[in-house]
């Protein structure tokens, strides 16, 4: 039995790397938004097999709050904003696909050589989950520096939130409350930006940060 | 019945925050200055009373606990007789200033400036020497330094006034951030924050080193060593006088209370090479504060500088005292040790005089500057007499108490020969040179302020037209004249009440010198040297009566004409006598052309041009020129390079905070 809940978590979390590299790759906002979908998606079985596997209910919670907010609710929201504002086709990368991909590599090599190390004494369900959930950490902070579109930024951060949880969840004893409150501020967080986004296209005609910046080094001058 | 002491003591420091509290409300009111200044005076003459009877008494060390402070641990006092002495010391200094600002507080322009800070900074300075945790201690030390901050800041509208402010308290920070560190690494791994705690922990000899260092710099910074004294010549002078004379003469001594106080007493056996940078520096800074006191023109900065030349002299025991304990001479070590803190009171007495005395002249001419003084001696009799005694102690004249301080320390010095290493005894014969060198030009030093501010002529209206100051003040002044005298006189009764001091330090004291002959004072033995105060005063006395005498019985009295072209003073302007500043011209000739790089240029007028000649003489500061001007620098050039931070783009921060994780994992991954 061991063997195999160590197997599945493994695999469950290993498709969530995965699905990080999906989200580095795509060049249409509605893909982009349908990948991170499926990564919440299965986020949240992961945090139920974990629920499963450890024999804590109260992971089925956050697998639930996950299902909900972000493989629902946030993707749904988004798709309308996008729609509203008419932007599907933008998205504009800094650094090409390939180097990024290269990068994003070479990112994980790096998460998985500290992580094993550092966590040798870990039981090998935490330890491995952690490596993993570093791993997608990163891939979201990478997509969040390459991307010059809003809309994808948000994603990038919603998905490295979504390491975030991964690692909470393997790592056992973190109480329901931070859970909780971890995902409503990733909802307020959402929403904030969301309001954001709104107010920069009825400023500049677009959702490229760049235009932000162009406006405050006018300001500067 | 033994907390008796310490629970006085704590209680004096409460109600000079009373006191404190009482003049933020009063302060504005004409009547509240001597009031306050007088209930300071009386809580200080208590706590001093207090202290001293602790150290004449020989009262076993008295501890109290108190709950505010750190949660769960609380504020330590103790009043062991170390604290005893610097608490009489600092107390007195007190008395004084109060007693002087009663009279001098009346000139005051903005009153509620001072009156709040100063009892406050008395409190502090009281607390510093009471603490018994170091939580305590730090929290007293920054007390202290924010009240004289302040004091210094009373006069902020005046040129200068703002930037020393600012000088001083970046020092100040600095100079407890290092000693934050020392008593960290004093505590250990476990915090145990109590002296109690750090005394039995006995750090291992590379943390002690470090401690050494820090303490150095922390408590040196506070005292004035070279080079992190450039904020005392700024800031003393920069506050109202009765609070320069505290900076000076008493606050100075709290910071070489923390020196001993951690280095003495909280690290335990010494070793030898902790002498050696306290001897170089301590040397070091007695010749530089003597030769940039010589240098300046403005009263109350030289008398700031020569404070640094003593805080020289008193390291220079102190350090001497280290290198003989390290060797196992105890007794030559307590003589060494008891000549440091014979100085520390001799200084306090002095040094308190001297800055009340430029108070004083300041109240009296409105001037600090000593080329527009002269001649007060005839306008203010009775200041010039206890300035004269005050210079003659300072410049370590016997039978004043000066002498008496410098000669124990150089009898230390003398007992070097018996150290085993080399490497120390060539050092101290360097250091000897330099106290020989700085005691000679201390007295140079004064003979040149006494000279052009008290003697001569008055260059300006002002000084011509000076008057007396208040007795209030011509009170405190004759006190501390009187004990100047009285230490110098009776040197055995100090060396006698610092026994118990150098006793608890050292495991050692010097010989007693109560039932000597004629109260000698015999450092070592007989046979060795010995020192008599009284007689030297008597011989002084007698032969000055009887030469006083002779002149006047011998002497003709008839009126004599002078021919007009007399001692080559035939002007009747007071512009050509001499003045501060070509009284040391000798001086920086020899000097400061090397220390200060000083430069004459003389800028003559061409044939047919009748514009007056110029000379001009420029100098530098070494301490600002090699040290603190490069570090301003870097500092404003990485802060201009790092300003562009402030206007990056989101993307390019989310980058930084990338990399930033990026290269601690990449650290964390190559870490063996």
């Amino acid at each position: 039995m061991h063997g195999l809940s160590f197997d599945v978590a493994h695999l469950l979390a290993g498709s969530l790397v995965l699905l990080s590299f999906m989200l580095l790759y795509q060049d249409r906002l509605y893909a982009l938004l349908n990948v991170f979908a499926l990564q919440a998606s299965v986020l949240a079985l992961s945090v139920a097999w974990q629920a499963y596997a450890q024999g804590a209910p109260h992971l089925y919670v956050t697998a639930a709050i996950a299902l909900v907010f972000k493989a629902i609710v946030i993707p749904v929201a988004l798709h309308r904003i996008v729609a509203k504002l008419g932007i599907h086709r933008e998205v504009e990368t800094v650094v090409g696909i390939g180097p990024t991909m290269l990068a994003g590599m070479a990112l994980v090599a790096l998460s998985l050589v500290v992580m094993l190390r550092a966590a040798a004494i870990a039981d090998p369900l935490a330890r491995e989950d952690v490596a993993f959930a570093l791993s997608v950490v990163l891939l979201g902070l990478l997509m969040m520096i390459t991307r010059q579109n809003a809309v994808s930024q948000v994603v990038g951060f919603m998905s490295l939130e979504n390491g975030l949880i991964l690692a909470a969840a393997g790592a056992k004893g973190m109480p329901l409350v931070v859970e909780i409150s971890v995902a409503f501020s990733v909802l307020v967080a959402f929403i904030v930006i969301g309001v954001f986004l709104f107010r920069i296209r009825e400023r500049f005609d677009t959702v490229d940060v760049e235009a932000l910046d162009r406006f405050r080094g006018g300001r500067r001058r | 019945m033994s907390v008796v002491p310490v629970t006085i003591a704590l209680g004096c420091v409460a109600a000079f925050l009373v006191v404190a509290v009482l003049a933020v409300v009063a302060g504005r009111t004409r009547v509240a200055t001597p009031l306050i200044y007088a209930a300071c005076l009386v809580v200080a003459l208590a706590a001093f009373t207090n202290a001293f009877a602790a150290l004449v008494t020989g009262a076993a060390p008295s501890a109290a606990a108190s709950p505010l402070g750190l949660p769960w641990i609380g504020a330590r006092f103790r009043i062991d007789p170390l604290a005893a002495f610097f608490l009489a010391v600092v107390d007195f200094g007190a008395a004084a200033a109060s007693l002087y600002a009663i009279g001098y507080g009346r000139h005051e322009d903005e009153p509620q400036r001072v009156l709040p800070f100063y009892p406050a900074f008395l409190a502090a300075m009281n607390l510093v020497v009471l603490a018994d945790d170091a939580f305590t201690f730090l929290w007293s030390w920054e007390l202290m330094s924010l009240a004289s901050w302040a004091l210094v800041m009373a006069h902020h509208r005046e040129e200068d006034n703002a930037r020393a402010g600012t000088i001083y308290l970046l020092m100040a920070s600095f100079g407890t951030l290092a000693l934050l560190l020392a008593f960290g690494l004093m505590a250990g791994p476990d915090g145990g924050y109590a002296f109690a705690d750090i005394r039995a922990e006995g750090p291992s000899p590379f943390l002690a080193g470090l401690v050494i260092g820090l303490a150095l710099v922390g408590a040196g910074s506070k005292a004035g060593l070279v080079p992190l004294h450039v904020w005392l010549p700024l800031a003393h002078p920069a506050a109202p006088s009765h609070v320069s004379a505290l900076m000076s003469g008493v606050m100075t001594k709290v910071a070489v209370y923390g020196f001993v106080r951690i280095t003495f007493d909280l690290l335990g056996p010494p070793d030898i090479w902790w002498s050696i940078p306290v001897l170089a520096i301590g040397g070091g800074t007695a010749v530089a504060g003597v030769l940039y006191a010589l240098m300046q023109t403005d009263l109350k900065r030289a008398l700031a500088y020569s404070t640094i030349e003593n805080i020289g002299l008193v390291f220079v025991g102190l350090g001497l005292a280290l290198a003989f304990d390290a060797n196992g001479l105890r007794a030559a070590g307590a003589l060494a040790l008891t000549a440091a803190l014979f100085h520390v009171l001799n200084h306090m007495l002095f040094k308190s005089l001297l800055f009340l005395g430029a108070g004083a002249v300041l109240v009296a001419t409105g001037e600090r500057m000593m080329e527009h003084l002269g001649g007060l001696i005839r306008r203010m009799p009775v200041t010039s007499a206890a300035f004269l005694v005050g210079s003659a102690a300072i410049s370590a004249l016997p039978p004043l108490n000066g002498f008496a301080s410098e000669w124990l320390l150089l009898q230390a010095i003398l007992l070097s020969p018996q150290l085993p290493q080399w490497g120390s005894k060539l050092l101290l014969a360097g250091v000897a040179t330099l106290l020989a060198l700085s005691a000679a030009l201390a007295a140079a030093c004064f003979a040149r302020i006494y000279g052009v501010v008290f003697l001569g002529r008055p260059r300006t209206s002002a000084a011509e037209t000076a008057h007396e100051v208040d007795r209030a003040s011509l009170a405190a002044m004759i006190l501390l004249a009187l004990l100047c005298l009285g230490a110098g006189i009776l040197p055995g009764l100090v060396i006698d009440g610092l026994a118990p001091v150098v006793a608890s330090l050292t495991g050692a004291q010097m010989p007693t010198q109560a039932g000597i002959a004629w109260l000698s004072i015999v450092p070592v033995s007989e046979s060795r040297s010995s020192y008599n105060g009284l007689l030297v005063f008597l011989f002084i006395l007698s032969s000055a009566s009887l030469a006083a005498l002779l002149v006047r019985w011998l002497a003709s009295g008839a009126t004599r004409r002078a021919p007009a072209w007399d001692c080559g003073f035939p002007d009747p302007s007071p512009a050509t006598q001499y003045t501060a500043s070509s009284f040391a011209q000798p001086i920086r000739r020899v000097f400061g052309s090397y220390v200060f790089r000083a430069r004459e240029h003389v800028e003559m007028r061409p044939p047919g041009d009748v514009g007056p000649a110029r000379m001009k003489v420029t100098m530098h500061d070494g301490a600002w020129d090699l040290l603190y001007d490069p570090l301003v620098n870097a500092v404003a050039f990485a802060a201009r390079k790092l300003d562009k931070l402030q206007f990056l783009t989101i993307r390019l921060y989310l980058s930084l905070v990338f990399f930033a994780v990026l290269f601690l994992l990449l650290v964390l991954a190559l870490w063996p």
